[in-house]
């Protein structure tokens, strides 16, 4: 059989503060294909880890305007083109009695934008990674802080790679596979 | 709390204003130009028959624009600590003094039981006599009552932020988890009476000017317009403190953007409110509510209800939705202007449209507008100011300081 690919290789940390400052080290060296992994979410460490603003709130936004519209127009179109009723002896073009539906389709497409744009720009579902092949990562579920990078970074050298790990304080270091 | 670094801590020091600060000769100067302010809004808003009606429009006008400030303070405090909040413990001192100005505003609703007969239609018995609606709301809407009503509420406003003031300030001295345990206690108690002598004062003070008219959600209308206006006033205010170089580590673009996602989620409380509350009008088309959307779009006074809609709503909508707005103080302050600016024509919109009560409203604003709202402003801001250099700028021995010090968003 032949040799099966690495995915990358894994550090473990014991603390907040040594990822923090490994998580800013890997940052400057210039990594691109690499992930921090913790039991509970760390202040600042999206920072540290030169992580990009979210995407999020742009697919919110522009799910949100869609709704509106989609809203607005659905009524404007059945209300006055398609199937005129007077209704209350107002205009047919009642812009205001349009505002309710208006305004739920509007949260209600922001709110899918958010939860289903946050499923995609996170993968998921993913129902396998390759890290879950580590015996010792189960412990990033209790008291451990891990950081893997990746074999695809271009700056990905077993060497170079495990040197810098070592000098950032790493408890333990292996090679995960694929 | 970020994993790097110290924990940030703050001194007495660090959170006082210096003895030689030009803001404590403020207070009395503050008092000096609102006296004078109310005296010539006095003067300039007498009518030829020897009446005071524009004075007293002018005046209520102005009182429950900053009235809302002080209300917010109080409810600011009471969330703090009914929510048990950590990250705005370093500013709710802020909010404290402004709170403390509530006794201020039990005094300054004096002169609207001397000037019931120039405000209120409801007021006049012979109006009354043929009124078969006026009759009908007599239970509420007597003189005896309106003045039973001012004293309490005057009341309950001054005990409640007198209470929270002194338990706030006490801890300042003694330390300890005990009185946060206190304030905890009394903070639902105190939403309680909040929530009853804020929707009596608006009724009674706002709403009762077109007594004819009602709406049930009217006193949430206000409320609205008071948390918004306190975040306003917050971040201004520590804006205009770090200025000063005081408090500018304790403050951080952290707090700022949670101020500012509250003043933007209350922005669009409002626009609710005040469309649910236009919206069932319009759609039963009864004449006697409609009448009040109508004399607000005829006679200039359409104009004031478009501004209301484009610099209430779409315009703070849209600009304070980004974080990064919120998180730049100089951005921020523009959004907490507009804020500000737009509610002052919001409580000009509800309440001057009143004062032509069976005339033609027409728009006019009057010399008499701006020196009441420079008189009750400096007052107001003269308690405020005076409180601020009295005490410690933040809690100084909260338990929950260090928490807000280092205070961060995701």
């Amino acid at each position: 059989m032949a040799e099966k690919k690495i995915y990358g290789m894994l550090a473990e940390f014991d603390s907040t503060r040594a990822i923090y400052h490994a998580c800013e080290e890997v940052r400057d060296e210039g990594y691109k294909h690499w992930d921090a992994c913790t039991p509970f979410p760390v202040h600042g460490l999206d920072k540290a880890m030169g992580l990009p603003p979210s995407k999020i709130p742009w697919i919110v936004l522009g799910m949100a305007i869609l709704g509106g519209i989609a809203g607005f127009t659905l009524q404007w179109w059945t209300t006055v083109i398609d199937y005129p009723i007077l209704i209350a002896g107002k205009p047919m073009f009642s812009w205001p009695a349009f505002m309710p539906v208006t305004f739920e389709l509007t949260v209600l497409f922001g709110a899918f934008g958010a939860v289903f744009g946050m499923f995609g720009v996170n993968r998921l579902p993913t129902f396998n990674h390759p890290l879950f092949n580590s015996e010792r990562f189960q412990a990033v579920t209790d008291d451990k802080f891990f950081i893997a990078i990746e074999a695809r970074d271009p700056l990905y050298d077993k060497r170079k790679t495990k040197k810098l790990f070592k000098k950032l304080g790493a408890t333990h270091i292996e090679l995960v596979e694929e | 709390m970020s994993a790097h670094g110290h924990a940030p801590t703050i001194t007495l020091e660090e959170a006082t204003l210096p003895k030689d600060s030009i803001l404590r000769k403020a207070p009395l100067l503050l008092a000096i130009v609102g006296i004078i302010g109310l005296a010539l809004a006095y003067v300039t808003g007498g009518g030829d028959d020897g009446h005071h009606k524009q004075f007293y429009y002018s005046y209520v006008t102005s009182l429950m624009y900053w009235l809302s400030i002080a209300l917010g303070g109080l409810f600011f405090v009471l969330c703090h600590h009914g929510s048990r909040a950590g990250w705005s413990t370093v500013v709710r001192r802020i909010a404290e003094n402004f709170m403390i100005t509530l006794p201020l505003f039990a005094l300054l609703a004096v002169p609207l039981i001397i000037g019931m007969h120039d405000l209120f239609h409801w007021s006049h018995a012979d109006a009354v006599a043929n009124d078969k609606i006026l009759q009908a709301k007599t239970w509420w809407l007597n003189s005896g009552g309106f003045i039973i009503r001012v004293i309490v509420v005057g009341v309950v406003w001054t005990i409640m932020s007198v209470t929270f003031y002194r338990w706030s300030t006490r801890q300042d001295e003694e330390g300890g988890d005990e009185l946060s345990h206190k304030m905890r206690w009394a903070a639902p108690l105190g939403f309680l009476f909040f929530a009853l002598s804020a929707t009596v004062a608006a009724i009674d003070w706002m709403m009762s000017l077109d007594p004819h008219w009602y709406s049930t959600i009217f006193g949430v209308y206000y409320f609205a317009s008071c948390v918004m206006m306190i975040m306003v006033a917050i971040s201004l205010a520590s804006m205009f403190l770090q200025r000063l170089g005081l408090l500018e580590k304790a403050i951080t673009a952290e707090h700022y953007h949670d101020l500012g996602k509250l003043a933007f989620g209350f922005v669009v409380f409002w626009a609710y409110i005040g469309f649910s509350q236009y919206f069932l009008i319009w759609y039963a088309n009864i004449p006697e509510e409609t009448m009040w959307y109508a004399h607000r779009s005829t006679g200039g006074w359409e104009w004031v209800s478009l501004a209301l809609a484009v610099f209430h709503f779409i315009v703070p909508f849209l600009f304070l939705m980004s974080r990064h707005i919120k998180r730049k103080k100089f951005t921020y302050a523009i959004g907490c202007l507009i804020l500000a600016f737009a509610h002052y024509i919001d409580v000009f919109w509800i309440i001057q449209p009143t004062m032509e009560h069976f005339g033609h409203s027409h728009f006019s604003f009057h010399v008499a507008d701006i020196l009441a709202f420079v008189g009750i402003g400096g007052l107001f801001l003269a308690v405020f100011v005076w409180r601020t250099a009295s005490k410690a700028l933040v809690p100084i021995k909260d338990p929950r300081l260090a928490e807000s010090l280092a205070h961060e968003n995701f």
